[in-house]
């Protein structure tokens, strides 16, 4: 290989081919969180199946026509349960990442617009809490508080909202020098109202996007949670119960039950990654797209 | 290289080590108030299902002896001056003191974590600079496919698929433990054949973020004018790639290792669970099922600990690496 071919002209057209490549990712990334979305939402209620129907005669049949994912130990179709299991995980994770995006906002906001030693010590508690690992924290909460739908959803929260919190902070202290600011802060605005009237709204589009990505973290947090055996009660398939379910099938040989709720968790993460770095690139174009996980 | 500045690098070794102290102490202590906040109840678990015989008199002598009578302010104080003269309490979970649970577990923890990390860079690194080299084409782009795919991917998934296919179905090595159940002794062959796949799986999952990095640092030092220069000398590709491009986009990349402590802590909590890995990993996890709160306790603290250093490590190398940087700044 020449010097040539290898420096300069690799950059170049890969320069050009990333437009198109970007709005093939987008397009890709938009048609699988619509399709998931639209499973999770329209299947339940239209599809006259039973995911907790039991059939022993058709156990741990292998993917076919009449069961696409196959069946569990129980004869219970896959797919199905899939995709309720994503509607539950999805569930937890909007939750989760709903309630840390509010703790997050909150807490940086304040930090940013107070500045001073407020600022100081409220970024030392986040820096304190971020050097527990986020999924042990996660355990000891369940833990302590026994699994069930809201410890799960608490331990989640409470272990995301640090970056959040970070970001937000980050942000209204670049906003607080802004000329919009001083003149509101000089036409007499209190410093409430430069909070949630001028800073907050500034703010938002970034936290929404914390958010987003946040949501695929929640769901991973909340499967693994389910799966050790601490996250939500087993009667409640969740894409994390779903492989654990499926392990001891596994260990019997069937890779089946084990292998689509995996899939289940990882084709959404990767789809709302390719959305989420979409949309950073249009609220802030300098900064090179690349997918977020 | 020149002389290292031992002097600098201790005094910012000393800065740090004073604040690991408060965040410690925070953190034992929020873990003393999330347990005082929760419902669980030590007595209950201390009786056992004895507690439901047992008249309130004999449950109250057993709080006051227990100490749960007494805010968890003042437990909190109690834990921590045992646990500095080397007392963490009794294990329920495992029937043995905490500390040795500990002492007993941690050296194959680091075995695993150990291993799992120098392979995760090594390969890491190799497909990071085989992407860099064309960025946009065709290896690049199934190098970073695969990166993001790994990274979406559950650590105990894989771990789960690399059971399913290297244990169970070509049968070539263990699907768990430290050694085959059969044998008696812990042989240096047993536990490198078992040591294997859990190294594996915890490797893939610290891969992704490592290649990505690897990837944007010697691209990035692939069109810088040192680069530009060698290949205008004549100088081969393979020096310009592995000579200037990696050495200098890969030291950065080194120096953030010991910030990855939490996300390894993170894999091994799942493929030591996975594996039954006799570490403390799996041994949190099973302190969880069992509401072992002596056992969490410590490990929690511990797991901070680690990240502390992990960070302390991290901004050392990156002062040693980094000319520019100084350490009086940080």
């Amino acid at each position: 290989m020449t010097c040539e071919s290898a420096a300069e002209p690799a950059w170049r057209s890969y320069g050009v081919r990333r437009r198109s490549t970007t709005a093939v990712r987008l397009r890709v990334s938009a048609a699988l969180v619509a399709v998931t979305v639209l499973a999770v939402l329209l299947v339940p209620p239209l599809v006259r199946l039973d995911q907790q129907t039991v059939d022993l005669g058709s156990k741990l049949l292998p993917p076919g026509w009449a069961h696409p994912f196959g069946t569990d130990d129980l004869g219970r179709d896959l797919l199905l349960r899939c995709v309720y299991g994503l509607r539950i995980s999805l569930l937890v994770g909007v939750a989760a990442a709903l309630v840390a995006t509010v703790i997050g906002t909150a807490v940086g906001a304040t930090a940013g617009a107070l500045g001073g030693w407020v600022d100081q010590g409220v970024m030392r508690v986040v820096d304190t809490i971020a050097s527990v690992p986020h999924l042990l924290l996660g355990i000891f909460i369940v833990a302590m508080f026994r699994p069930g739908v809201w410890p799960v959803v608490v331990s989640v929260a409470l272990t995301h909202w640090l970056s959040t919190a970070r970001i937000v902070r980050a942000e209204v202290l670049s906003l607080r020098s802004r000329p919009y600011i001083d003149a509101a802060v000089s036409g007499g605005a209190s410093r409430w109202r430069v909070a949630v009237r001028h800073l907050l709204p500034a703010v938002l589009p970034r936290a929404a996007l914390a958010a987003v990505l946040m949501v695929p973290h929640a769901m991973w947090h909340e499967s693994a949670l389910s799966f050790l055996g601490l996250g939500l009660p087993t009667h409640m398939a969740s894409l994390g119960n779903l492989v654990q379910g499926g392990r001891s099938s596994l260990l019997a040989g069937q890779w089946w039950p084990t292998l689509f709720p995996g899939l289940f968790i990882i084709v959404p993460t990767l789809a709302v990654a390719g959305l989420a770095g979409a949309w950073r690139e249009r609220i802030d174009p300098r900064r090179r797209s690349e997918l977020m996980l | 290289m020149n002389r290292l500045p031992w002097a600098a690098m201790a005094r910012l070794a000393g800065r740090r080590l004073l604040f690991f102290v408060p965040v410690l102490l925070i953190v034992t202590f929020g873990v003393f108030a999330i347990a005082a906040a929760s419902p669980f109840d030590p007595v209950k678990a201390y009786a056992g299902t004895a507690a439901f015989g047992s008249d309130a008199r004999t449950l109250e002598r057993l709080r006051e002896n227990l100490g749960v009578d007494q805010p968890f302010t003042s437990r909190w104080w109690h834990w921590l001056t045992a646990a500095l003269g080397g007392d963490l309490g009794q294990s329920s979970v495992m029937r043995q003191p905490v500390a040795q649970v500990i002492g007993e577990r941690l050296v194959w923890s680091s075995l695993l974590c150990g291993a799992a990390f120098v392979v995760a860079v090594l390969t890491g690194t190799v497909l990071g600079v085989l992407a860099a080299r064309r960025p946009g084409s065709a290896l690049d782009r199934a190098v970073t496919s695969l990166t993001y795919s790994l990274e979406a991917a559950p650590v105990f998934w894989l771990a789960l698929l690399a059971v399913w296919l290297f244990a169970l179905r070509s049968g070539v090595l263990p699907a768990g433990g430290l050694t085959d159940t059969a044998s008696e002794q812990v042989t240096f062959s047993q536990v490198a054949g078992h040591l294997v796949l859990p190294t594996g799986v915890l490797a893939v999952s610290q891969l992704p973020w490592f290649t990505l990095y690897v990837r944007q640092g010697v691209g990035d030092a692939l069109a810088e004018d040192p680069v530009r220069g060698a290949r205008a000398r004549g100088v081969s590709e393979r020096t310009v790639l592995l000579g200037h491009a990696l050495r200098s986009g890969l030291l950065p990349v080194l120096t953030l290792v010991g910030s990855r402590v939490p996300e390894l802590i993170t894999g091994a909590l799942l493929v030591e669970s996975v594996f039954s890995w006799p570490g403390i990993a799996a041994a949190t996890v099973e302190a969880a099922a069992a509401v072992d709160f002596p056992l969490l306790a410590a490990l929690t603290t511990l797991a901070t600990a680690a990240v502390l250093v992990g960070n302390l490590l991290a901004d050392l190398l990156y002062g040693l690496f980094d000319p520019r940087v100084e350490f009086r700044d940080m």
